[in-house]
């Protein structure tokens, strides 16, 4: 009788040890059974696409994983040069917005002296992810500053289906309507920032180029190499157009004549001195500098040139390897359409090619990144005192034709100054050709000086 | 007492021959005996390494080496040791859901892998290895052969 207690008591534990055993290898076993079976799950097409939907909610009901992804745009983190903080502010009548990025002109007032009589002397913030494009270009300053004109939602709205309905159905034609349009009439015609359908083909989900002023530039580009008449859309490779989407917008621009026709400026090539010579032939200015009497050129995120001068591009590594790179989902492979820094997502982005330690990685560009930013620097003080030399000196009564060459070394350094300044990596994309080009800024702004000490 | 001691060992019985047979059915269903042997598909039983498996038919080391011979050390003790110590934290990181997209060797695997290159080139390399200090790593440079 006494001997039969710990006996029970054994039996009892060995029955709960194994009901846990079994507990535990059951649960290993749904586990794996589910693993199974997101490995098969591929994609479900619950609504039917059409070329006229630009609204990527719709889109995201087939695609859920790129949807989610997308919608994460929303997020505001900082890297060492780039990125964006959410700054609170009170919505007015007029700017509804209650968060926006940190002001440039703030963290560097140089800026002000070098932009000045310019609307970007206005107002200008560091860019936050896609999903803010079109707020932050409808209620920005610069819209009070400056009368835009339609062509400018070009690159800030999903604008394929509105020119499509403007154009019936001739995209080409809608283009042209839309860039002769005042800003706030054309901004009526659009919702969406950029949308599924501005760079995939609903059919087939092919990445295709929507824009004509991109399909343009580039037939341009390639006339200079020899080849007549290019199509991107039919000649382009898969991988080549992995780069080519985000080259829509993520491009030096210009609004070509009296029809504001957004134009590339790539008949001469993609460096900046090519672009520069083209400016030079046309004599295009984009503003007046109100202290000098310049006619200036301002450069505008020409990150596709200068990634095209990269070793990066020489590889064949497109932009959205490193921005959108591949992720697992389940058992698929997707594109990771949270499009961010590299830095933000070096697993993916960087160590997919480069075996090093996450830090090691982050060292080596962020090691890019200030040479640059010290050059920069120098290149900005440099064009600052040029800037106040051609401003007493034109008080003081200079000659025409001494302040006619010294104008003409602020266009030229202020327009290669801009060109690393405006675009989004700090030199990473072209760590030497940024290196050279604001060593042309800094030395044609220096003759500018020297010339109006009359040498 | 007699009646309720035979009642529990009964069902302890059935408890521990419950938990062997949902054992036994889970590891034929997770292919637990493919990983015994040498063949690379065992290594895509889960998705992780397809990237690699893609690379390696594809590369030039397919038609002389399978994951294991570069990847195990020599020797079978040394071999299902390390088989079972990396099985086991590869179930781990799968089952938990923690795995980087793109996966990376520990440093103790890279050894192996750096090491197993000589099973095959110890010949050719033997003028190149010095002894004094760190050895030169093949992985270095030749890190795409296996696959990429």
């Amino acid at each position: 009788m006494n001997g039969s207690g710990p006996a029970t008591r054994t039996l009892i534990v060995a029955v709960v040890v194994t009901a846990i055993g079994a507990f535990a290898v059951t649960a290993l076993l749904i586990n794996i059974f589910q693993r199974e079976q997101e490995s098969k799950h591929t994609f479900f097409r619950v609504v039917e696409l059409n070329d006229r939907i630009d609204d990527p909610a719709v889109w995201g009901k087939n695609f859920p994983f790129q949807y989610d992804a997308y919608l994460r745009t929303v997020d505001q983190v900082r890297t060492r040069y780039g990125g964006s903080e959410a700054i609170p502010r009170t919505p007015t009548n007029v700017d509804p917005r209650s968060v926006v990025a940190q002001s440039k002109l703030e963290a560097d007032p140089r800026l002000k002296t070098i932009w000045a009589g310019y609307a970007f002397a206005r107002d200008f913030r560091e860019d936050r992810g896609h999903a803010y494009m079109l707020d932050d270009q409808t209620y920005t300053e610069r819209q009070i500053a400056v009368k835009q004109p339609g062509t400018c939602l070009q690159c800030h709205a999903s604008v394929y289906t509105a020119m499509m309905d403007l154009g019936n159905g001739d995209v080409l034609k809608g283009f042209e309507k839309m860039n002769g349009l005042p800003y706030a009439d054309a901004r009526k015609l659009v919702k969406h920032p950029v949308s599924c359908i501005d760079c995939h083909a609903p059919d087939t989900m092919q990445l295709r180029i929507t824009r004509p002023a991109f399909i343009e530039g580039i037939r341009a580009l390639k006339a200079r190499d020899g080849i007549e008449n290019y199509d991107v859309n039919t000649m382009a490779t898969r991988q080549e157009l992995r780069a080519f989407v985000c080259a829509q917008c993520h491009v030096e621009y210009y609004f070509k004549g009296t029809e504001k026709r957004l134009t590339f400026p790539w008949a001469n090539g993609l460096h900046a001195d090519d672009i520069l010579a083209y400016y030079e032939a046309t004599q295009f200015k984009d503003w007046v500098h109100a202290d000098t009497g310049a006619p200036l050129l301002k450069a505008q995120h020409p990150e596709f040139e200068m990634w095209s001068q990269g070793i990066h591009a020489r590889s064949g590594v497109a932009c959205a390897d490193c921005h959108m790179p591949y992720k697992r989902e389940g058992g698929m492979k997707i594109s990771d359409h949270h499009v961010r820094s590299p830095l933000l997502n070096i697993n993916r982005a960087c160590q997919t090619c480069h075996k090093w330690p996450e830090a090691e990685l982050k060292a080596r560009v962020e090691m890019i990144q200030d040479r640059t930013f010290e050059l920069r620097n120098r290149a900005m003080d440099a064009l600052v005192a040029l800037i106040a030399d051609l401003k007493a000196a034109r008080e003081t009564g200079a000659s025409s034709e001494q302040l006619a060459r010294a104008q003409a070394f602020h266009r030229q350094g202020q327009f290669l100054f801009d060109f690393v300044e405006a675009e989004n990596s700090t030199g990473f994309h072209a760590p030497q050709e940024a290196a050279r080009i604001l060593g042309q800024a800094i030395d044609l702004v220096r003759q500018g000086q020297l010339s109006l000490r009359g040498r | 007492m007699p009646f309720r001691s035979a009642l529990l060992v009964w069902l302890l019985a059935l408890s521990m021959g419950l938990t062997v047979g949902v054992g036994l059915y889970t590891f034929v269903y997770a292919r637990g005996a493919s990983y015994l042997t040498d063949d690379p598909k065992a290594c895509v039983n889960c998705h992780v390494m397809r990237n690699e498996y893609d690379g390696w038919v594809k590369a030039s080391h397919r038609q002389a080496a399978v994951c294991n011979d570069c990847h195990t050390p020599d020797g079978i003790v040394p071999k299902y040791a390390s088989k079972a110590y990396n099985g086991f934290l590869h179930s781990v990181a799968f089952t938990s859901g923690h795995v980087p997209d793109a996966i990376q060797l520990k440093p103790y695997t890279r050894a192996i892998t750096d090491h197993a290159c000589l099973k095959c080139h110890a010949d050719i390399v033997e003028a190149l290895r010095v002894e004094r200090g760190q050895e030169l790593s093949c992985l270095r440079c030749h890190r795409n052969v296996g696959h990429q």
